[in-house]
């Protein structure tokens, strides 16, 4: 299916008809998710009223570590396969990859104010995920700086498998360094600490977040392969 | 061209006159001056971040003359002759990685406990500090030559390869300093073994990495 899609005609009615669909689904959970997270789940016994923001924080996360990956196996294709639109699609997938750490940077330290008594502290998520924003910045500056477009996605596509190889390194070189934010609570062997009733609003907003990364990652797509057309009209316009 | 000649002429163009080496360990000394400057006279201040301002100062100095690692050779096209040799890319990439690691990596090994004394480092900090920069400083030239190969043919690529290797650095100089610090505390030292396995991975890994870096950008 992902090699029929390669055609980018028809990855572009495929693509065109799914749309409105995904998009709208997203943003109907997203709805549901935040109804539930801020009027229907109770405050929590110890943080009061700020578990609510894990709703928007722990998908963002999810999203962003998602994002990378996706990125990493889509470039792994392009320079396997050369093929024109798996660039385009690697390419496309870092501005919202770093927009989704951003995002999980920024409400986690909302989140820590209240109950770390902090904006920001060194700890090992924390600094990981700064460190993920730091690599998908370098990726889209990579992409940037070499005007060659062939070139830039094939060291782009470099840049990014060497990113993913390293990452789990990075990550545990990080929690051995330090550790204050809370252990895993959810994917554990033994299931999850977490009250159900925190715990399902939390999953529709993970695939609303995942559903919303994914139409928005179409969009650009559709854009970048709608611009690429207009640039080649143009130009044979010119030759004429 | 043998790995061992291609070192050797490398290794004449580093320590000669407009080479790196100089360069390198005179960045490293101006930046180990500028911090007491910035945090104040304290010694004892300054022996509590002796460890990790080193290692920073280190890894930032090799940084430094790692743009030049394949650009100059792409740039007056000896690289493209290289490549026309017998010796595989990632023969060239790592012939390039150990002349680096010899002029640069090496030299601030030496230098580092000359700058931890103006630090006041502990005593038992010298013995690990020296240890932990000749393990850990072939992954920064390592991993430093992947960013290298892949930037070298943007003209200002000296700008934005900092940015590319900085995360990638992250375990090594996590593991560097915690090594030294560790030392200086007598707990058991993992953080040295990690430094080692995380060098050996990345000395054996990047010359493949480098090598498609170079591939794309000597073939596209």
């Amino acid at each position: 299916m992902m090699f029929a899609l390669a055609n980018p005609k028809r990855f572009m009615e495929f693509s065109g008809t799914s749309l409105p669909w995904i998009a709208s689904a997203a943003g109907i959970l997203i709805g549901v998710g935040l109804y539930f997270a801020l009027f229907v789940v109770p405050p929590e016994r110890l943080q009061g009223e700020t578990v609510r923001i894990m709703y928007v924080h722990v998908p963002a996360a999810w999203t962003a570590m998602m994002a990378y990956a996706i990125m990493a196996v889509v470039s792994l294709v392009a320079l396997i396969n050369r093929h024109p639109l798996a660039d385009v699609a690697a390419r496309e997938a870092a501005p919202l990859g770093a927009l989704f750490t951003a995002l999980a940077l920024v409400t986690g330290s909302l989140w820590g104010k209240p109950t770390w008594g902090t904006y920001w502290v060194w700890d090992a998520r924390l600094t990981s995920f700064l460190l993920l924003l730091f690599l998908y910045l370098g990726y889209i500056a990579l992409w940037n700086a070499i005007e060659d477009e062939v070139r830039a996605a094939r060291a782009a596509a470099v840049l990014a498998i060497v990113g993913a190889v390293n990452l789990p390194v990075i990550a545990f070189s990080v929690e051995w360094w330090n550790t204050l934010h809370q252990g895993e609570s959810i994917f554990r062997p033994g299931g999850p600490v977490i009250a159900p009733v925190f715990l399902w609003p939390l999953f529709v907003m993970a695939v609303g977040y995942t559903l919303l990364f994914a139409s928005l990652w179409i969009v650009r797509i559709r854009t970048a392969i709608i611009r690429r057309s207009i640039r080649a009209r143009l130009s044979g316009i010119r030759e004429q | 061209m043998s790995i061992v000649a291609l070192m050797a002429r490398d290794l004449r163009l580093a320590t000669r006159a407009g080479g790196g080496t100089f360069l390198a360990l005179a960045f490293f000394a101006a930046t180990m001056t500028l911090v007491p400057l910035g945090l104040g006279p304290q010694l004892r201040l300054l022996a509590a971040v002796a460890a990790g301002i080193l290692w920073v100062a280190a890894v930032l100095a090799a940084l430094l003359s790692l743009d030049r690692l394949f650009q100059a050779d792409f740039a007056d096209g000896s690289l493209d002759l290289l490549s026309l040799g017998p010796l595989s890319l990632e023969s060239i990439a790592f012939a390039k990685i150990a002349a680096h690691w010899l002029t640069t990596g090496l030299p601030l090994t030496f230098l580092a406990p000359l700058t931890a004394l103006l630090f006041d480092l502990p005593g038992r900090g010298y013995g690990v500090l020296v240890t932990s920069l000749a393990i850990g400083s072939p992954a920064v030239s390592a991993i430093g030559a992947i960013g290298a190969s892949l930037t070298m043919s943007i003209r200002r690529g000296g700008l934005i390869l900092p940015l590319l290797v900085m995360p990638l650095l992250a375990p090594v100089v996590i593991f560097g300093a915690g090594s030294v610090k560790a030392a200086i505390d007598d707990s058991p030292n993992a953080a040295l073994l990690f430094l080692a396995a995380f060098s050996l991975a990345a000395v054996l890994l990047s010359p493949f990495a480098a090598a498609a870096g170079l591939r794309l950008n000597l073939h596209a």
